[in-house]
């Protein structure tokens, strides 16, 4: 049924269909609406058979998350930011154990400096976590994400974090197509553990592992995602035979036909950049788009052969790693390996910075004419940038960055709209 | 596309307005796209919202800069916030206040604006009228729909409806529908001045 609702609560809604048995979280900021939305279905009784933990921080969040999944119960909970950087002891033992929780991360910043707004930087933080990321383009794909995500997770008993940006898209109000319960349900068969501690049958799980065999169980957690990498197209088919739409996948190409540049990106600014190429391709530029859709396991093959025939790539991406540049560009240079393509990196919307189709269309441009440097912070302000510079040349003792920076924007730091 | 911005502060219900907008037009078979202006909320804080329609998917995720339509949910913001910041040539304005664009000192601004693209409503009164509380956002969401010929009354209702329920929900009703017919008798009266001119 096509609903007009905010992409948190047809996150709720959409989780609600999968018939979750725990969900545990942690309910005030970072947090969405999302787990608002459910426990308000738990509490009236819509979403049956399902515990709603309250739980006291994201660490505990995830720990009665990996207890209750470790009981055998579909388990989901929800976190963004911080939140997420609190549970990260866990967050590992779920993937080490092979727990198939379901968790949404509603992509925000991380601080210092304090800042709410999206990007990319949480979620990516837990890139080597060991579980399966998958980044949502719309909240169609958002709220069919997850119904894939039930699925995958637990065929192979591993956990998946849905990605989706956070405000961009959990609080942008737009056009959904919501399943029926007997869709979710032909499509999602209930729960069939692989590991469970059960009375009837006792085993314990979270060994303590020495050198004679730490190494094998860690492999067989990267096997699990090479068979992700089979499962992961083979579920998104599944998926479009029974719901009639494509959602997810490993990589999704757009008018890469001919294109001798191709922008790679993840999760909702596809939708932005789609708009700049459609415009550039009307003036005759041959470009195209490769949206990674699962970022781990990352499909090396599928983009090796999305990018094979192009010129140039240019990576737009959301968060960077401090000391070398991009991090989904490495990972793109991976899959290019031994093939001649130029690459260029681009850092983009930190910290809520709106992407413009205005500085993409300049953006490609130079890039189109090979005049961009192999890393490029979109939009940055220079001036800024120089004056924070020059003044801790000129005094040792030169104050707080973020508090000085502040001070010379005017305290206007929240772009309402620029 | 048509693009819609709305200013107002924290507690006008601004972002439930560009939601309802959005929601009215989804009601008439358009795609649409409301966000706000992401920050922490706090009460009497400027605040803005955005809504896109369009008759197909939206793609695009940045803020709305050239907006087709401004509401302004609060006059006092016109001397804090420069809420014309990109709006297209003879875009529609409508300001919650009871004084004229003159009186607001916005004479010499909408001097070549054709007249049927301006409106003023007393939104404040209309709220506390019909719901009990000064809440302006449904009554211009109303007056907007009158002003811009974009939206039926019937859609307005609907996504009344879809947010509130019971008495703030017929109270909003009853706010929407003075408040459409208000503005859309004043259109009559701009077009006829237009004609005339």
């Amino acid at each position: 049924m096509l609903k007009q609702i905010e992409g948190s609560h047809a996150v709720a809604e959409a989780v609600a269909l999968c018939r979750p048995e725990v969900i545990c979280a942690y309910p005030i900021s970072p947090q969405t609406h999302i787990v608002e939305g459910i426990g308000e279905m738990v509490k009236s009784g819509e979403v049956k058979n399902c515990e709603f933990i309250n739980v006291e921080s994201e660490f505990a969040a995830m720990s009665v998350a990996i207890g209750s999944s470790a009981a055998g119960a579909r388990t989901y909970t929800a976190t963004a930011s911080q939140g997420l950087l609190f549970m990260v002891e866990a967050v590992y033992n779920a993937s080490g154990l092979g727990l198939p929780i379901v968790m949404t991360v509603a992509n925000r910043a991380i601080g210092a400096p304090i800042n709410i707004w999206n990007d990319h930087s949480d979620s990516i933080s837990q890139r080597d976590s060991g579980w399966i990321q998958l980044f949502a383009e719309t909240n169609q794909e958002a709220l069919d994400l997850h119904i894939q995500a039930f699925k995958l997770a637990e065929e192979l008993s591993l956990p998946i974090m849905v990605c989706m940006d956070g405000f961009i898209l959990t609080h942008a109000y737009e056009r959904v197509d919501m399943p029926t319960q007997e869709q979710v349900d032909a499509f999602l068969p209930p729960y069939e553990p692989r590991q469970v501690l059960d009375p009837a049958d006792p085993v314990s799980i979270g060994a303590m592992v020495g050198p004679e065999a730490f190494a094998e169980v860690r492999y067989l957690e990267h096997e699990k995602q090479m068979r992700a990498l089979e499962l992961i197209p083979k579920i998104a088919d599944e998926f479009k035979a029974g719901f009639g739409r494509d959602s997810g996948g490993l990589v999704r190409g757009y008018r890469l036909d001919d294109a001798e540049t191709v922008i790679v990106a993840m999760g909702s600014l596809l939708g932005t950049i789609k708009d700049t190429v459609d415009e550039m391709r009307a003036a005759g530029v041959k470009i195209g788009v490769l949206g990674v859709i699962s970022f781990r396991p990352f499909p090396l093959s599928e983009v090796r052969a999305a990018l094979k025939g192009a010129k140039r790539v240019v990576v737009v991406e959301k968060t960077f790693a401090v000391g070398i540049g991009g991090i989904l560009a490495t990972d793109i240079r991976t899959a290019m390996d031994g093939i001649s393509i130029l690459d260029y990196t681009v850092v983009a919307g930190l910290g809520g910075r709106p992407i413009t189709k205005k500085s993409l269309h300049a953006l490609f441009d130079k890039a189109v004419r090979d005049d961009l440097p192999a890393l490029t912070f979109l939009d940055l302000d220079w001036n800024i940038v120089n004056k924070q510079l020059e003044r801790e040349r000129q005094k040792r003792r030169s104050g707080p960055v973020a508090e000085n920076i502040l001070r010379d924007v005017g305290g206007s730091h929240v772009a309402q709209h620029s | 596309m048509f693009e819609v911005r709305i200013h107002g502060r924290g507690g006008q219900g601004v972002v439930t307005a560009a939601e309802m907008l959005s929601i009215a037009a989804f009601e008439e078979g358009h795609h649409a796209q409301a966000f706000p202006s992401f920050g922490s909320e706090r009460t009497g804080a400027p605040v803005v919202a955005f809504c896109r329609i369009s008759d197909h998917e939206i793609r695009l995720r940045e803020p709305i800069m050239n907006p087709d339509a401004l509401i302004i949910q609060d006059p006092t913001l016109l001397r804090q916030v420069d809420v014309f910041a990109g709006l297209k040539k003879d875009g529609f304005i409508l300001i919650n206040t009871k004084n004229t664009f003159e009186e607001l000192g916005l004479e010499d601004y909408v001097r070549d604006w054709p007249a049927n693209r301006l409106c003023t409503l007393p939104a404040i009164d209309l709220g506390l009228k019909h719901v009990g509380r000064p809440v302006p956002n449904v009554p211009l969401l109303a007056g907007f729909a009158a002003l811009s010929g974009k939206l039926e009354l019937e859609s307005v209702c609907k996504a009344i409806n879809a947010k509130f329920s019971g008495k703030v929900a017929q109270g909003n009703i009853a706010a929407a529908t003075e408040a459409f017919n208000l503005v859309l008798a004043r259109a009559k009266d701009a077009s006829k001045e237009v004609a005339n001119a």
